[in-house]
């Protein structure tokens, strides 16, 4: 449990993922469409399904480290 | 269709003026979001200048401003300069760097964008790579990444102020009907 709590602590530096997503949502989003209404909508669909793929991958980590 | 104001209902229906294609994508590669700027569609250029200068700054930083550095040494094969010379300009100074570490002089700026001294793969205090490691621990790779990235999200931005945005207009769906045909009888 101590090892789950601390693998939890140490998702501080997850944080710096953050303006990466958004980053890249956005300029993903934008390579897409042209319109302000549209790129945004397309970057935050990105931004959820980044964040979604991380979220399953993290939560499988956390799974083996747990377990092993 | 328009909406009645007479504005596009989506952007389907813009026609994007390109201007010269080739010029913004160099313009487009000389500084994240230019190519943009110089085909006057000026909300995209200043999203990706933004975006793009935002990101790779931020990796800069992480870094101390070593993270970004053009090396093909026997030891120190920096392969991840490829994908951080996608930002165009401001990755240049570390060919600068990498050049007058050739010839043996010292680096510009402080070091900045220099390449590493003495990098072998062993244990080492000498190797100046191995320090910075040892000194910025994890956001050494995190700045690698962060620039890294930013040079590849320019590339899409390059392809971007070549062609236009990758909008799926209704002219290239399959299931599209043919036109009126039994008009013609």
């Amino acid at each position: 449990m101590i090892e789950l709590l601390a693998s939890v602590a140490d998702t501080n530096r997850l944080w710096y993922a953050l303006p990466l997503v958004v980053s890249v949502s956005l300029v993903y989003g934008a390579t897409r469409h042209e319109l302000v209404g549209p790129i945004l909508n397309n970057a935050f669909r990105a931004a959820v399904w980044i964040g979604g793929f991380m979220a399953i991958i993290f939560v499988i980590l956390m799974a083996i480290s747990w377990w092993v | 269709m328009p909406t009645e104001d007479g504005a596009p209902a989506n952007d389907e229906m813009i026609e994007v003026d390109l201007r010269n294609p080739a010029v913004a994508a160099v313009w487009a590669w000389v500084c994240p979001g230019a190519g943009h700027i110089y085909q006057r569609r000026y909300a995209k250029g200043i999203l990706f200048m933004v975006c793009i200068l935002g990101t790779w700054f931020f990796g800069l930083s992480l870094g101390n401003g070593h993270v970004v550095y053009a090396s093909w040494a026997k030891d120190d094969h920096r392969w991840q300069y490829f994908c951080q010379l996608g930002v165009g300009t401001p990755a240049l100074p570390a060919i600068v760097q990498s050049q007058r570490a050739k010839k043996g002089q010292e680096p510009l700026f402080g070091g900045w964008m220099a390449p590493p001294k003495n990098v072998v793969n062993y244990e080492s205090r000498d190797d100046e790579l191995s320090q910075w490691h040892l000194k910025y621990h994890s956001f050494f790779e995190l700045g690698t990444l962060y620039t890294m990235i930013a040079g590849l999200l320019n590339v899409l931005a390059i392809y971007d102020a070549y062609a236009g945005p990758m909008v799926v207009t209704s002219e290239e769906k399959p299931d599209k009907p043919p036109p009126d045909d039994q008009d013609d009888s």
